[in-house]
């Protein structure tokens, strides 16, 4: 089962968590914390699994982590899982959301958390995976979505354009978390 | 990339100065999401964080609570309270609101308030009750968005009391039309299952219909629910293993739709899952693995695409086929796929392929062999997690020999590593490892003393955690908290934190009235400790101090209570630890830990050492402390255990055994006795020196042998590693790793040094003998009247040796099964005894021109009995005459007439006598016979008449106390469980009547009875033990097995089974 999933910037900012067990509010930052910092340190070309922290529980417990450009995705997940069919699941989801906000950055997690939490929820439903395919988790959203379209897309296109054209700004900022996730050619 | 970021990193401050929250008010109109999340990455410090999102909460309140907030700005609101929540940030005010958008919103917004719902609220919070309607209501709405919601929102948390009331709502969703309904109408009765279990058992049949969907997807989700059921009780679901196959041969085949493909494999996450559950399924169950070796093969088959995914398939392959039972073209292509995961150059790959591995070398040792260079590469691997891998591999195939090399390997790591929890693991190994082989004991501890404070404080947790109360435990805790105070008294300074955090450790992980002694132990320690820093660590005392005033022990209490006076009343504290005079009152008198001492020292503890005495000391101390732990190793029944598991080759052969024994009624199963007997003797031949020592010993007291025929046991056993070390030199030029390697893997596998460098010379000879493997012994002879030749019977621990050693395991069934029939005559040469090979005990009892008093000279009076004159039995030694017996079997004809060996089993009140009997069937007469043994375990008596049997005594029924069987139980993992047939006699009860039964056939030790459950033990010759747990069930008896090695319980419940038929 996984136990939560995680999405900060490679500063340690969280973007996104999702918790599937009950753990108390400190708990749980202190637990992005802590996996943020077992994370971070590591280098790129070294295998994408940890074995647990001490606050997520021992050695049951495995972190499975993915580095893409400015945010770190983190799983983790009891030992019913398998390793490698996380890191690909990982990546199913990354490849969603960037058909969902095409080219998608981190600026995109910030200002839809709910919209990620949404397809986050069509592929993983109370700590179990539910659907692995990329096709149906977008048709599952966009169904939800129907009513909303006009709506979205005004929002969605107005905070692309204003939300960061703000005076002293650097260009330089706006670049790094617009980052795309996802670079044409995938690992 | 990280110059960019690096870049926009010290920009930030200035951005701050020029653009603070004064411009976050301005542009609230455009967004205020947007506004909150610009002023927070601009944000540098907590502190400024902290006050933003103050703010922010504040003007949330009171937009929720204002009348005129629509609804959709209440969706929001909403994003703001979930976004300060991610930050760590209560939002709490927003709570309510967040149902009430989920109970009125439309459809966006009710999806947004169950979403701020499932991150805002837990299982147990009271807010959720108010959903419950929202939640009932939505099941049954027409609108599918909706009942989706619903769905997902229980399965994220709901109150477990008011689950019946949604409970039939769902259940009746796993016949909705629509699929995705009925799959997560699934996966949320699976959290019901999870969470409140016997509130759905009912439903049972329904997951079987979800099992049976016409939509895969529908499967797929109900095999999240099987997995888990099948782990729990995998007998109950024995019957569905066809469905699981057909299902993943169907997957693998390709049948699905195409949507299911991810990178043209089928279904990969379908297959996993359903890989673990045949793995769960066949798991210790021959029929039923049988049913799925196709399949596994298959998946093996396909999986060869070299994408990610389908490495995933194929690690949860290899671990399956090595889960189920045994076969060996299966296990053979498995560990071909675990070289390819190790040899990969991708690093996920090898990682994975370490823990197949680390999985694996349990059942096969031999398996680490081919990889060595590879895993010392890994050793030295720069990533932390590979090491770590590479060390819990090594871990698992240590032995006597290459423990101190593996356990200084270990103490490397600890040096470098920083990491809190593989600091902890990795210690709590060395400790077990220290326990397993007391001579290491001293490393760990001097290190200790070394400079680094993090690992005694981490040792000191494992004084805790893993030690049962044996003595040289207590002066190992005695010993460790020595040099903790010694430690405290050195630097005292970078100390408290760690030791708060032992400190915290012991409060939570220490049950206290598990371990009095050792908080005894620790407490003392304590206390020094916060007289240093009682000022700054206040409320920890305070905690630690109510922990104890719980406690039973009256010492622990008063420590407590002292401790807690002292530390809320400071001008106490001042008087009695002065500000100078501090360290002084501690140091000097040390009081405090009179008490302690004087109870250590009755308790046979040495007493204490000043610190350069025990300098002093220091240099002896290996050789002074090795004996006490030394001695007591083998009276302790349990460390026994583990050592043989860690040592045991959980090898095919065992399993063979346990099949061939159900067969022909006693010469099987006789034969299952005797190789089990011998195969225990053949996993120490490279275990334990000390056997290898007593044993010859006792050889020589009851045979005169002529002192130059005697191979020197102690020369042969050093024999391998010699070799291993002289087999180093290869073709590669790192002589380095190489010698590391053969340090390293000394001892692995049965013949190691074949294995190592591929020596190719003890191989023939070991194909030689492996179709001879009778699982008894052969002999030979060669009998004339005039030349005094000698023959040699060699004894079937070596046999079984070579059995081991082949990694087929049909063939050692072969050999246990069909002796005759691949008795392939084995004639050693003839002259003096052949050499010995692998560090075999021999024995040779001269027959002729010797004087050796019980052996009757054959010249004078040529064997006066034969075999076929008088039974054999006849010839049994007076005090087993009246015995209960097996039939007499025939062991190996032999290539010569002339001699023949036979063997008996003879149950005493408190031992199995194995009698082998060599005989001469020839007229003539025989001068010299030679048997060799290799099993050390076996305590050989001889009794030399013309025919003399050779009894092999050996302990079976395991004598403990409920108490002890009851620690037993909880370390043994293998367990069967079986119902048998009661059996009713007399005046008896059926339960004391079958147990009855069951101790005179087979001789197992009834520990104890109480009401309608016993519970019953035996034991395996030397250390491996099997329990039984036996409870009434209307008319039969419902049997539990459990056993440190997996075969054993299969076996002795196929004896059980026997035995109650028969009686």
């Amino acid at each position: 089962m996984i136990k939560a999933i995680l999405i900060f910037n490679n500063h340690g900012k969280p973007r996104l968590s999702k918790f599937y067990e009950h753990y108390s509010e400190d708990t749980e930052q202190q637990i992005i914390r802590e996996t943020f910092h077992l994370v971070s340190k590591r280098d790129e070309n070294v295998c994408n699994f940890l074995e647990g922290g001490m606050l997520i529980g021992g050695s049951e417990n495995k972190l499975i982590y993915r580095h893409y450009a400015t945010l770190y995705f983190v799983f983790c997940v009891d030992s019913s899982e398998s390793e490698l069919g996380i890191l690909d699941l990982i990546q199913v989801f990354v490849e969603t959301l960037d058909k969902c906000f095409e080219n998608v950055c981190e600026l995109d997690l910030i200002f839809h958390v709910d919209k990620v939490h949404n397809i986050l929820a069509e592929m993983v439903m109370g700590g179990m995976v539910l659907e692995t395919n990329m096709n149906e988790i977008i048709t599952q959203v966009d169904a939800q979505n129907k009513m909303e379209k006009s709506e979205f897309s005004s929002f969605f296109s107005l905070y692309r354009r204003l939300s960061f054209s703000l005076p002293g700004r650097t260009g330089r900022h706006r670049l790094v978390l617009q980052v795309p996730l996802l670079v044409p050619c995938l690992p | 990339m990280s110059d960019v970021v690096e870049k926009t990193l010290s920009a930030l401050p200035s951005l701050l100065s020029l653009d603070s929250n004064a411009g976050a008010g301005k542009l609230s109109s455009t967004s205020k999401l947007g506004n909150l999340i610009r002023g927070i990455t601009e944000l540098t410090s907590k502190h400024d964080e902290e006050k933003l999102i103050k703010k922010e909460l504040a003007a949330i309140k009171e937009q929720v609570a204002s009348p005129n907030t629509t609804m959709r700005q209440m969706k929001e609101i909403m994003v703001r309270a979930i976004y300060c929540e991610m930050l760590g940030y209560q939002a709490s005010v927003s709570y309510i609101h967040a149902i009430k958008l989920a109970q009125q919103g439309s459809v966006l917004e009710k999806r947004l308030g169950y979403l701020a719902v499932s991150l805002f609220l837990n299982e147990s919070d009271e807010f959720l009750l108010l959903l419950v309607n929202t939640v009932l209501k939505d099941l049954q709405s027409t609108n599918l968005n909706e009942v989706c919601m619903a769905l997902t929102a229980v399965s994220q948390m709901f109150p477990k009391d008011m689950i019946p009331a949604i409970l039939p709502i769902v259940e009746e969703k796993l016949t909705h039309p629509k699929e995705v309904i009925r799959r997560k109408a699934v996966l949320a009765l699976y959290k019901f299952y999870l969470i409140a279990p016997n509130q759905v058992q009912h439903i049972h049949s329904k997951f079987r219909k979800a099992l049976c969907d016409k939509d895969p997807g529908v499967m797929t989700a109900s095999l999240h629910i099987y997995l888990q059921l099948v782990k729990e009780s995998p007998e109950s679901y024995k019957d569905l293993t066809v469905s699981f196959v057909t299902i993943l041969r169907q997957v693998v085949g390709g049948k699905l739709p195409m949507d299911f493909n991810y990178h043209s494999v089928p279904a990969p996450w379908l297959q996993i899952q359903l890989l673990r559950i045949l793995a769960y399924l066949g798991k210790e169950d021959q029929g039923t693995s049988e049913m799925m070796y196709d399949v596994l093969e298959e998946s093996l088959r396909r999986a060869e695409m070299n994408h990610n995914i389908t490495y995933a398939i194929l690690y949860e392959c290899v671990k399956s086929i090595y889960t189920v039972y045994p076969k060996a073209e299966l296990l053979e292509k498995a560990a071909k796929c675990i070289g390819n995961f190790v040899l990969s150059p991708k690093i996920n790959l090898k990682y994975l392929g370490l823990k197949a591995l680390t999985y694996v070398v349990a059942q096969d040792p031999n398996l680490a062999l081919p990889h060595q260079m590879t895993i010392i590469e890994c050793l030295d691997h720069s990533d932390i997690i590979i090491k770590r891998a590479t060390l819990e591999l090594l871990f698992r195939i240590t032995n006597a020999q290459n423990v101190t090399v593996i356990v200084e390997k270990m103490l490397e790591f600890l040096r470098q590593s920083s990491n809190d929890y593989s600091t902890v693991d990795l210690v709590g190994k060395v400790a077990e490892l220290a326990e397993k082989y007391p001579f290491i004991k001293q490393d760990p501890l001097n290190l200790c003393n070394g400079m680094q404070p993090d690992i005694p404080n981490n040792f000191l947790r494992l004084l805790a955690e893993g030690f049962d109360s044996v003595e040289e435990d207590r002066q190992l805790r005695l010993f460790a908290v020595d040099s903790y105070v010694l430690l405290l008294q050195g630097e005292t300074a970078s100390l408290p934190q760690c030791f708060l955090q032992v400190i915290s450790w012991v409060r939570t992980k220490v049950p206290i009235g598990l371990f009095p002694e050792l908080s005894r132990y620790i407490f003392p320690s304590i206390l020094l400790i916060f007289s240093y820093y009682i000022f700054s660590y206040y409320d920890v005392v305070l905690m630690f101090s109510f922990e104890y005033f719980g406690s039973l022990d009256t010492v622990l209490r008063q420590r407590a209570h002292e401790l807690m006076i002292l530390s809320q009343d400071a001008g106490l504290r001042g008087r009695v630890l002065s500000a100078e005079g501090r360290l002084e009152h501690v140091d000097s008198s040390l009081s405090f830990l009179d008490g302690h001492v004087s109870e250590a020292l009755a308790a046979g503890a040495a007493p204490y050492k000043p610190p350069h005495q025990r300098q002093e000391e220091l240099a002896h101390e290996k050789a002074l402390s090795l004996e006490p732990y030394g001695l007591s190793l083998p009276v302790s029944l349990s460390t026994c255990s583990i050592t043989d598991r860690l040592t045991d080759r959980q090898s095919p052969t065992r399993l063979s055994i346990s099949s061939s024994v159900s067969g022909n009624s006693t010469e099987l199963s006789l034969k299952g006795g005797s190789t089990t007997l011998k195969l225990d003797g053949v996993k120490r031949v490279w275990g334990k020196e000390g056997y290898l020592v007593q044993q010859p010993k006792e050889v020589v007291e009851e045979t005169p042998l002529p002192p130059t025929e005697l191979p020197s046991p102690l020369g042969s056993f050093q024999s391998p590693v010699s070799q291993t070390q002289t087999a180093s030199p290869g073709p590669e030029p790192d002589q380095e790793r190489q010698q590391l390697a053969s340090s390293l893997f000394v001892g692995v596998g049965t013949h190691h040094s074949v294995c190592l460098m591929g020596r190719t010379e003890a191989a023939p000879q070991r194909f030689r003998r492996k179709p001879k493997g009778t699982g008894s012994s052969s002999g030979t002879s060669e009998h004339s009247s005039n030349s005094s030749h000698s023959s040699s019977g060699t004894a079937a621990g070596n046999t079984l040796d070579s059995t081991t050693a082949a990694t087929g395991q049909q063939i050692s069934q072969h050999a246990l099964g069909h002796p005759p029939v691949n008795g392939n005559p084995i004639v050693e040469t003839p002259g003096p005894l052949p050499p010995v090979r692998d560090g075999g005990v021999a024995a040779e009892i001269p027959t002729g021109h010797t004087d050796s008093g019980t052996l009757a000279d054959p010249n004078e009076d040529p064997v006066p009995v034969r075999p076929r004159d008088l039974p054999l039995i006849s010839h049994l030694p007076a005090e087993l005459s009246g015995l209960a017996r097996s039939k007499l079997t025939t062991l190996c004809p032999g290539p010569d007439p002339g001699l023949a060996l036979s063997s008996c089993r003879v149950y005493k009140e408190d031992a199995l006598v194995l009698v082998v009997f060599v005989s001469n069937n020839s007229d003539s007469t025989l001068h010299r016979v030679a048997l060799r043994f290799t099993s050390k375990q076996l305590e050989v008596l001889f009794q030399t008449n013309t025919t003399f049997p050779i009894r092999f005594s050996e302990n079976l029924p395991l004598t403990v106390s409920t108490g002890e069987y009851g620690k037993m139980w909880l370390s043994f993992s293998h367990d069967v469980k079986q119902n048998l047939r009661l059996i009713t006699a007399g005046d008896q009860s059926p339960l004391t009547a079958t147990l009855d039964t069951l101790r005179d056939r087979l001789h197992l030790h009834v520990v104890d009875i109480i009401g309608s459950e016993g519970i019953v033990a035996c034991r395996l010759l030397r250390g491996q033990p099997c329990l039984l747990h036996c409870r009434v069930h209307a008319d039969s008896l419902a049997v539990w097995l459990r056993s440190p090695i997996p075969e054993f319980p299969d076996s002795l419940l196929y004896h059980c089974q026997k035995a109650l038929a028969e009686a």
